[in-house]
């Protein structure tokens, strides 16, 4: 490796202690090494004092990139997880994308880690890679001799911190092909023991979060939004705000969406907001009813499909020994993450603006800003922070929360940083929930309790028809999140003919954790579930036979097949109930086991769920389990209870008390297997959440009653 | 209006109106951010501070009501046994993961393992019943408190 000449003289001034390694993408996309000036827009810094810095591309809403990334920088160098820390990387679509979403930087679609897998690897071996040659020009000796290990350099006979040669390394260029360490030489990657980074501040309140900022002179707002999906501000009277210590001011937004109300603190904020009356235009305003929207589905399922999703027929039906049918409905519901909605703006002394915001797509709001300031894009500034669960609802096609915030911010004098706060109630009652979708399904058997025909039918409101989205997702006019799980599946299913027919949308929807999965997986594998008991086959065995020998179906096969073992499938303890699901989502394949007591009428209970994980190279075992424990629960909890529904387009519910999250006490022990894997790692954030309701449901046919209208306690079903 | 109020062995001297909820005061006016809004009506627990060392709900706790009782937050939870035994737990179970309930989740557990040293999973349930982890890492809390329980005993 040559010194870069050219640098090599500007750079010496920075030879000092203060010295810092950045390894990263120069602007036209080349891995680069160098020091804080030279342009390098890095995933990695390295100090003059050995610490090192991981700059991570993907918010942490709790699935673990800051730690997975960091894994890997960590891992390439040679540095323990004790010496590396991590921060949020600008926004900054052009060096931070997402690999899996074009120029667009963002989190979603559980693709952290599948996309910066040999990204971050290759920026930590390129930061190893000049330190040793930095080390090696140093000591006289080839860079073979040496070794990085816990962060010193070791060989030649002696050991010293890399930081002592970070002044050099920096000026040495990158490797075009960093040598990656192979799976062999992991210490990291793949190790139970690997903690979380963000463990110790989120267990004694030192984690920020971007409800946590103070800015100095910050006004904290709360909107006053319509009572109906599509409700315009007519007018507005303020008389009572005004009695309310710390209002300062109530304005329509300019889109008239919403009526802003200004205050000096959230508290005062929330009561000004009380006081403010408004007057509503619904002339354009939904105002169905859940059971109208109900029904509307119901009857897109019947007679023809609006869309043959895969172009073919379904099987003879007719000549069927036996045809087994089940209707499905899925309701509305919302994500409501622990932290509510919010973000703050605040002006930059260069006529810029800072956004400071959980962002999960910083590009969407960074383009929105950049439109409603007036701005180019480098004078708009994100900077994320931790963000208390999002499970999708930070991330909105619109922007939507960002876009009232600056909206909030453009009609002051921009003097003041202005804070948006949603309340509980805004966020149960604030729309963008996962869309209500309906299933029917008919299987027909052989008599030889084969499949030979398999019709289903679904409709819905689509997520991502009439958004930004809409180019990727949608094809021949079938929105693919609106099917997935069902069209794609890996069994092999005779006669399989697919319809869709889309419905209208009484609220704006978005995709839930998991996306099309939450709705697909359930009527999928309570289907093969009631084809499995009318043939007479063990549930396990029935999906096996449609498990055919492509590396799809192998993979899913295994972890139904581990799952089953590991559950003890088939030896259920006296006053027990199983039931099994598998689903491949994101790339990745979970397999569950729910084993519950009592029944639908006693009050069932969830007792213990055994799961099992394909989802490739586990690069943080530990925090697999933990996104797979949480994604079964989050599935579960919703499927036992929770609906948002509609009284003439008017939220019914309000807060947690009527859309009870899960708690402690519902929900059992839940184990987690993880499959060896050397195939590139997929997703982890969404895939625990698919198998979870059907294999609930499953457990709970045993005892005589199959679910098919969630939630569950709509269908009869009592938990104890 | 003025109020002293005792928050982790220091007086403060606070502006505001009667019927101020502890949590705003302790949020807005103390800019101590480790206690959580997550849903303003006791319901969620995000909020849980410690009150003369039983776990309430800051967020329906008015100001007017906690003048002259010992406040404890998060900030300070460690400086007792149970927490420090709680947070040495929560960190070796990695129990939390967007970590936004945690904090009440914590002064939860501390309240019950201060009067319960020993508590059984129906006794964890009870207790713990009001604390909502939308993430669902409830049996890592489950754990986390059991485990606390064996690092007190020693």
């Amino acid at each position: 490796m040559a010194l870069n000449t050219s640098r090599r003289g500007f750079l010496k001034g920075a030879a000092a202690a203060g010295a810092v390694l950045v390894v990263g993408l120069r602007p036209d996309g080349a891995l680069a090494t160098g020091s804080p000036a030279a342009q390098i827009n890095p995933f990695v810094q390295i100090g003059g004092n050995g610490r090192v810095v991981a700059i991570i591309k993907h918010f942490e809403k709790g699935q673990g990139p800051a730690t997975g990334l960091s894994t890997l920088i960590a891992e390439e160098i040679g540095v323990g997880m004790d010496q590396i820390d991590y921060e949020f990387a600008p926004s900054n679509p052009e060096l931070y994308a997402n690999l899996a979403f074009g120029q667009f930087q963002g989190t979603g679609g559980s693709t952290a880690m599948a996309n910066s897998f040999m990204q971050y690897r290759k920026a930590g071996a390129a930061a190893r890679a000049v330190i040793l040659n930095a080390a090696a020009q140093s000591l006289g000796v080839d860079a073979s001799a040496l070794d990085i290990v816990d962060g010193m350099v070791t060989g030649a006979g002696q050991s010293s911190s890399i930081g002592d040669f970070v002044a050099a390394a920096t000026q040495l260029d990158a490797p075009e092909e960093p040598t990656l360490k192979t799976p062999d030489q992991w210490r990291l990657i793949g190790n139970p023991d690997v903690r979380r980074l963000d463990s110790k501040i989120k267990g004694d309140g030192r984690a920020m979060f971007a409800m946590d900022v103070h800015l100095p002179n910050q006004m904290v707002v709360m909107l006053a939004r319509p009572p109906q999906t599509g409700g315009l501000v007519s007018g507005f009277d303020d008389t009572d705000a005004k009695e309310v210590k710390g209002f300062i001011r109530a304005a329509t937004l300019p889109n008239n969406a919403a009526v802003a109300v200004y205050a000096e603190n959230t508290w005062a904020a929330m009561q000004a907001r009380d006081g403010v009356i408004v007057e509503w235009d619904l002339s354009a305003a939904e105002n169905r009813d859940s059971a109208q929207i109900k029904e509307e589905i119901f009857a897109a399922l019947e007679g023809g499909a609006e869309y043959n999703v895969l172009k073919n027929e379904p099987g003879p039906m007719d000549q069927a020994a036996q045809v087994v049918e089940k209707t499905f409905y899925f309701p509305l519901l919302a994500h409501a993450p622990m932290e509510p909605l919010n973000c703050t703006i605040e002006a930059d002394d260069d006529g810029g603006i800072t956004l400071h915001d959980g962002a999960q797509m910083p590009t969407g709001p960074h383009m929105a800003l950049a439109q409603i300031f007036e701005l180019p894009m480098e004078k708009v500034r994100i900077n994320t922070m931790l963000a208390g669960g999002s499970f999708g609802r930070r991330a909105t096609p619109t922007a939507d929360y960002q876009v009232e915030a600056a909206l909030a911010f453009v009609i002051t004098d921009r003097t003041r940083p202005v804070k948006l706060v949603w309340s509980r109630e805004d966020d149960v009652r604030g729309g963008y929930y996962r869309p209500a979708f309906g299933h029917k399904v008919k299987v027909g058997l052989s008599a030889a309790g084969e499949i030979v025909a398999w019709d289903h039918r679904i409709a819905g409101q689509s997520i991502m028809k009439g958004t930004p989205f809409e180019a990727f997702s949608v094809r021949d006019g079938v929105d693919h999140s609106s099917v997935e799980g069902v069209a794609d599946t890996p069994y092999t299913i005779p006669g399989f003919h697919v319809g869709l027919t889309d419905t209208k949308k009484a609220t704006s929807t978005l995709w839930w954790r998991s996306v099309g999965h939450t709705h697909t997986a359930y009527a999928m594998e309570v289907m093969m579930d009631m084809a499995a008991r009318a043939a007479g086959r063990d549930p396990v065995d029935f999906r096996l036979a449609h498990l055919g020998d492509g590396p799809d179906a192998t993979r899913k096969a295994a972890v139904l097949k581990l799952a089953a073992e590991k559950g003890n499938w088939g030896n259920i303890p006296a006053g027990r109930s199983q039931g099994i699901a598998v689903h491949k989502s994101f790339g990745s394949y979970v397999a569950e086991v729910v084993e519950i007591s009592g029944d639908s009428i006693s009050g069932v209970k969830i007792e213990k769920v055994t799961c099992a994980v394909d989802c490739g190279i586990p690069v943080n075992p530990d925090v697999i389990k933990a996104q797979i424990e949480g994604g079964v629960g989050y599935g579960i909890g919703h499927v036992m209870r929770d609906e948002i529904t509609l009284t003439g387009g008017v939220v019914d519910q309000y807060n947690f008390p009527d859309y009870e999250p899960l708690r402690m006490r519902d929900i059992g022990a839940i184990e987690t297997h993880i499959i060896p894997s050397a195939e590139p790692p997929t997703g982890i954030g969404e895939p625990g959440t698919p198998p979870s309701a059907p294999a609930l449901a499953n457990a709970i046919a045993q005892t005589g009653q199959v679910v098919g209208v969630l939630p569950m306690i709509n269908d009869g079903i009592a938990f104890a | 209006m003025s109020f002293v109020l005792k928050l982790n062995g220091i007086e403060h001297t606070v502006d505001a109106e009667p019927g101020t909820p502890l949590l705003w005061v302790i949020r807005d006016e103390l800019k101590m951010t480790g206690t959580k809004f997550g849903c303003g009506v006791a319901s969620c627990g995000a909020c849980t501070v410690h009150v003369d060392n039983e776990p309430t709900r800051s967020c329906q706790t008015y100001i007017e009501d906690v003048v002259g009782a010992e406040i404890t937050t998060i900030e300070a939870i460690g400086k007792t046994k149970a927490g420090a035994a709680v947070q040495q737990a929560w960190e070796e179970l990695d129990v939390v993961q967007c970590g936004y309930c945690q904090s009440g989740q914590i002064m939860s557990a501390v309240g019950l393992l201060t009067g319960n040293t020993k508590p059984n999973v129906e006794e964890i349930h009870d207790y713990m019943d009001g604390n909502a982890c939308r993430c669902a890492t409830y049996q890592r809390i489950r754990a986390g408190i059991q485990r606390a329980s064996e690092i007190m005993e020693g």
